[in-house]
């Protein structure tokens, strides 16, 4: 049968090269897990069931597992699984971001071509490792012919504003977020095959980084680096946060082509720019006046609240690693 | 074959689903077996598909859309969505004779105890402003005091599909379920329909 050939086939989409260190990183991640549950369970039994903090945490925690598991499967596929895993995280990403805009009537077809031309397109070139294309289709091609597509709707209320919100949609959300399966095409010397783990090491950092950064603040937070524009972050947070996040980044050394010190400056950058993205994403929330971007993630909001900071972060990681390490 | 109606209503359920990542906000009463007509802001064909999927699998099918004869009985698709896959209750928008009661379909459909999704605008507005209600929803109140009037809430489907669109943009819709509202004794048809109206305006989405 072809089918269970292939599904025997499935763990060798995982590159020998990759194999094991996967393993051990999943265990890890489990472990922590684990003993994050745990945590969650003891606090809700001394708190009770209506504490709204410890609810929420333990939500958070569960849906952490589903994550995991989701970036796991998607991990068993290969490149294709992580483009495929990636090309949805951008449709609920985008979806939630256009709903939030102040479209109109005549946005139409532009918001039809985002979703159903601009966004697979995207993710076929990068799955066809066509960087000069996937590079370029949003900022020069899109950006062109959205704006023409809104004239179509022969309105002209707030143009510019209007087909500026779509160009941003586009880019954060599928631009921007496309860069991590990008990260699969980069040709490293001596890393041949294990490009996978760069796209675990991103994660990982980014978002150990937030839940640091958010553990931080909880504990020793006091004063608030932007009380306008988003009220849970503390410097203790950041300073806290993205040092230990810098820490993990540098430990985890041994998956990526860097040294340790590479590691930490890496994982420096990573944080600094998932900051920066939690912060501008939060400002396009308060000025529309809601809190969460969906509801898609039970405990976290939506994709893109557990998104900010890698959209952000992704892009500057991909041309960092191609500057300095591509041959 | 009534399990390939229920498995075509299924898939159109999950397509639309996927589409909205449509979100149910019971605001004033909670989805039960209860006889009840919804009755909500109407802007696009996608309207009562989306209401319908938001209630559990057990009262769906207790529950059936009103929807116009003139454009489900169009075609042989269309009517066999609208009778079988649906179980809708046509009615007829333009009035044939003087005598014709548009409302008798509707009225018979609760009599048999079947709960109701009902648009009060009548037709689709153009830019999403919900327009005046009309009538039938008084006459409907008045004669059925046992019957829940639920007002709902639908954001953002006249983005996903604006009148004159066949193709839709996925969107997230929020459905806000509010507390029933009763007919008071002595109360005018322009006053309850006004009140009425104000009950689904009022319901901003919990965010």
């Amino acid at each position: 049968m072809n089918l269970t050939n292939s599904l025997q086939n499935i763990p060798n989409q995982v590159p020998e090269a990759a194999r094991e260190a996967t393993l051990h990183l999943f265990i890890g991640i489990g472990a922590v897990l684990l003993f994050a549950s745990l945590v969650g369970w003891l606090l809700r039994w001394r708190l009770g069931r209506e504490n709204s903090v410890v609810a929420n945490l333990v939500a958070r925690i569960n849906a952490w597992w589903v994550m995991v598991a989701v970036i796991g499967i998607a991990l068993l596929g290969g490149h294709t699984g992580i483009v495929v895993l990636f090309g949805l995280v951008s449709f609920f990403a985008l979806r939630e971001f256009i709903t939030l805009t102040h479209t109109r009537r005549g946005d139409h077809y532009a918001l039809l071509a985002c979703f159903f031309v601009f966004l697979p397109l995207q993710y076929v070139f990068v799955w066809h490792n066509w960087y000069g294309m996937f590079s370029i289709l949003i900022p020069v091609y899109a950006f062109l012919l959205m704006p023409f597509l809104a004239c179509l709707g022969h309105d002209t209320t707030n143009f510019l504003a209007r087909a500026t919100q779509t160009q941003w949609g586009l880019m954060i959300c599928v631009y921007a977020i496309s860069h991590v399966p990008a990260l699969l095409a980069l040709q490293i010397a001596g890393y041949e095959e294990r490009n996978l783990l760069l796209v675990v090491f991103l994660i990982l950092v980014v978002q150990s980084s937030d839940v640091l950064q958010y553990v931080w603040g909880k504990l020793f937070g006091k004063k608030k680096i932007a009380p306008n524009v988003s009220p849970s972050k503390t410097v203790a947070g950041f300073v806290g946060g993205i040092a230990s996040a810098t820490g993990l980044g540098a430990a985890l050394f041994w998956i990526t082509p860097f040294t340790p010190l590479q590691a930490a400056g890496m994982a420096l950058a990573i944080t600094l720019m998932g900051f920066a993205g939690g912060l501008v994403m939060s400002a396009i929330k308060r000025d529309r006046g809601v809190k969460d971007w969906g509801h898609m993630i039970e405990g976290h909001g939506g994709m893109l609240d557990r998104l900010d900071s890698v959209c952000f972060s992704a892009p500057v990681f991909f041309h960092l690693v191609r500057y300095f390490f591509t041959v | 074959m009534k399990w390939l109606d229920r498995f075509a209503g299924r898939c159109l359920i999950g397509l639309a689903r996927i589409l909205t990542g449509a979100y149910a906000n019971w605001l004033g009463c909670k989805p039960e077996a209860q006889q009840r007509l919804y009755f909500a802001n109407h802007s696009s064909h996608l309207d009562f598909l989306l209401l319908w999927a938001m209630l559990p699998p057990s009262i769906r099918y207790q529950t059936r859309p009103v929807a116009g004869a003139d454009y489900w009985g169009a075609s042989k698709l269309r009517r066999y969505l609208i009778h079988r896959v649906f179980r809708g209750v046509l009615v007829e928008r333009a009035r044939p004779s003087a005598g014709h009661n548009p409302l008798a379909p509707l009225q018979a459909a609760l009599d048999a105890g079947d709960s109701l999704i009902f648009f009060p605008e009548g037709t689709r507005s153009l830019d999403g402003e919900m327009q005046a209600f009309k009538g039938g929803l008084y006459h409907l109140a008045r004669d059925n005091p046992e019957v829940e009037f639920v007002p709902v809430r639908m954001e953002n489907l006249n983005r996903v599909m604006p009148k004159g669109n066949l193709l839709p943009v996925p969107l997230v819709c929020i459905l806000s379920f509010g507390t029933p509202v009763t007919l008071a004794a002595e109360e005018t048809k322009p006053a309850f329909l006004a009140r009425a109206r104000e009950a689904v305006l009022a319901m901003m989405p919990k965010h």
